[in-house]
């Protein structure tokens, strides 16, 4: 029995030497690693060490390690705040449609591209469609007022097609704000989306089209019967991410488009968070927002996972 | 039938935009009416004028350009050296610290806290907050350290043996055979520091450091309360409609100009960073 352990030991110190005279060795490389290694430590472990706050009452005057605990006392409050209910709310409706728009829009769209001969034309359309996707969400922001103002773009197409009598400001009516930042969020997205899709079709053995020709298929059954099956997994992927984003908002998208009209639709997790903690200074009330939200999160992704994974038979993750 | 749908998505993408550009070279009593699409009543320049004879937005897009290209520089060094390190397969603790990346890509702090530790760091308010907190992203050194591992090991002994040493075989050797993935990081990232916001909003109250996407931002909303506030002020509110209107065209112009670069990268960093969305 000693004798074991002392062999154990003897090995543990010959392991610590053998590290030591590596990683001497090793130095010139490993100074090249250290500093990645200490960013790490300060803007990414100290940030999480940080999420302690939730759990106490920080003041203005206190550091992070000076303020006292509380325990649970944010989380309840949070739990009967109707404010944060109703960003709960705002947030999962925009989700949700964009799950439903912005999720099947780059599906359909990867699909038609795909079945567009090679050439000019093919080449002209991806690059137009990808391109709002470079554009910054202020940008972009501006662009929607515009468009949405009493004398904009859409205001005038309505009219000259007569669906609408009078001009109204859309961003002032709270009632349209979901559908605009989920469209919104899709026009300027979809076809960024379908970069991944297209690439995987890209790698489809033409054959398999061949075969499927030679018995007579047609494109749409061609469509159903070999692209989507064989897309499937990467269609799942995005599902999973789609699905673990649910409670994720767009701060950018709602601080740009957001208005005193809108507001009761507009603000949503990510803006609640920043205007009770960077507006009105209650670091720790909002971390502990942020903190339950990105535990639900997680819940989701794991969950989502495991149903992709039994329809699928395998998990993606 | 698949082609006229997708002429039409086409152009609902195109449209919007091309109405912008014409409203911006608008005048403003024709911006004040509307009714057009792509022919203003009126064409004018003052729109421009008004933003280039403002010192505050040439300010506000010099520090974009600061930011973009000191930020791309260093982001793209910095990442490419620790990859290099970790792309060797006997480095020592190398498990330890591939774990401590991966943990960083599904755990943030979040916004508070990142802000305390901004504060704390004395980064408020300061230009660095555009470059240090963007120095080091996990998704890119797997990126390239997997661009890394097929460089031939031949390559790197056979300069080992004639002394070269780890920065000299990193600079010399390392660097130079992985251009592409170094210009999709490049980019990418340039994009990002370009069209980046949020940091100057949670970070800068000193509007000598606003980049111009703030400036914007700030420009947008002044805007949206005047028209708010001021329905009888109409010739105000569509001055400063038109100026909005400029410097939007104006802030997306570099995007436009390197977007043919970025298409010629992109499809390989997609592929690249799949893991990544």
């Amino acid at each position: 029995m000693k004798n074991k352990e002392k062999k154990k030991k003897q090995s543990l110190v010959e392991k610590a030497k053998l590290f030591v005279k590596d990683y001497r060795r090793q130095l010139p490389l490993q100074m090249m690693v250290i500093p990645g290694i200490i960013f790490m430590i300060i803007f990414c472990y100290m940030p999480i060490y940080g999420l302690t706050i939730a759990f106490k009452s920080y003041t203005v005057i206190d550091t992070i390690d000076s303020a006292k605990w509380v325990g649970w006392a944010n989380f309840k409050i949070v739990a009967t705040d109707k404010y944060f209910w109703q960003s709960v709310i705002n947030t999962l409706g925009i989700s949700f449609l964009k799950l439903l728009i912005g999720f099947t829009t780059p599906i359909i769209l990867s699909i038609m591209i795909y079945e567009l001969r090679d050439g000019p034309f093919k080449r002209i359309i991806q690059t137009i469609s990808y391109l709002p996707h470079f554009l910054s969400w202020i940008v972009l922001g501006g662009m929607i007022i515009n468009w949405l103002s009493t004398t904009g773009l859409l205001n005038q197409i309505l009219m000259a097609v007569g669906l609408v009598d009078n001009p109204t400001n859309f961003l002032l009516d709270s009632g349209k704000y979901w559908w605009i930042a989920s469209l919104s969020d899709t026009w300027k997205e979809a076809g960024w989306g379908t970069v991944l899709y297209l690439a995987t079709m890209a790698g489809i053995d033409p054959t398999y089209y061949e075969a499927a020709r030679i018995d007579g298929a047609g494109r749409l059954r061609q469509i159903t019967s070999i692209t989507l099956p064989l897309m499937k997994t990467i269609i799942s992927l995005n599902f999973i991410l789609t699905i673990s984003g649910l409670l994720k908002s767009n701060l950018d998208q709602t601080l740009v488009l957001m208005n005193s009209q809108n507001q009761a639709k507009a603000e949503v997790i990510d803006s609640y968070v920043y205007r009770m903690g960077m507006t009105q200074g209650d670091f720790s009330y909002a971390t502990a927002v942020g903190l339950g939200v990105s535990v639900v999160s997680v819940i989701l992704l794991v969950t989502a996972n495991k149903i992709t994974g039994k329809i699928n038979e395998e998990s993606v993750l | 039938m698949n082609v006229t749908v997708i002429l039409l998505i086409t152009i609902i993408i195109l449209v919007p935009l091309l109405n912008v550009l014409a409203s911006s070279f608008s005048g403003s009593t024709a911006l004040a009416e509307g009714g057009f699409i792509f022919f203003p009543k009126e064409w004018s320049l003052d729109n421009y004028r008004a933003v280039f004879k403002d010192t505050s937005i040439w300010k506000a897009f010099f520090i974009s350009v600061a930011k973009t290209v000191i930020g791309v520089v260093t982001h793209v060094f910095f990442c490419a050296m620790v990859a290099f390190a970790l792309s060797k397969k006997d480095l020592r603790g190398r498990k330890l610290y591939t774990v401590m990346g991966i943990i960083t890509m599904f755990f943030s702090g979040g916004m508070i806290p990142t802000y305390l530790l901004m504060k704390q760091l004395g980064l408020l308010n300061n230009f660095m907050v555009y470059i240090l907190p963007q120095l080091f992203s996990y998704y890119d050194v797997v990126i390239l350290m997997n661009f890394f591992r097929q460089i031939p090991a031949s390559l790197e002994e056979s300069a080992q043996i004639d002394g070269a040493g780890v920065w000299k075989i990193f600079l010399s050797i390392a660097m130079p055979l992985s251009k592409p993935a170094l210009a999709t990081i490049a980019l990418f990232n340039g994009v990002y520091q370009w069209n980046d916001f949020m940091t100057a909003k949670l970070y800068m109250t000193n509007k000598d450091l606003y980049p111009v996407q703030m400036k914007l931002y700030e420009i947008i909303v002044q805007q949206q309360a005047q028209s708010m506030n001021s329905i009888g002020n109409v010739a105000l509110s569509t001055t400063s409609k038109g100026i909005q209107l400029a410097t939007i065209v104006v802030t997306t112009v570099p995007i436009i100009i390197i977007y043919p670069l970025l298409q010629k990268h992109f499809v390989s960093g997609m592929m690249l960073g799949a893991v990544k969305e």
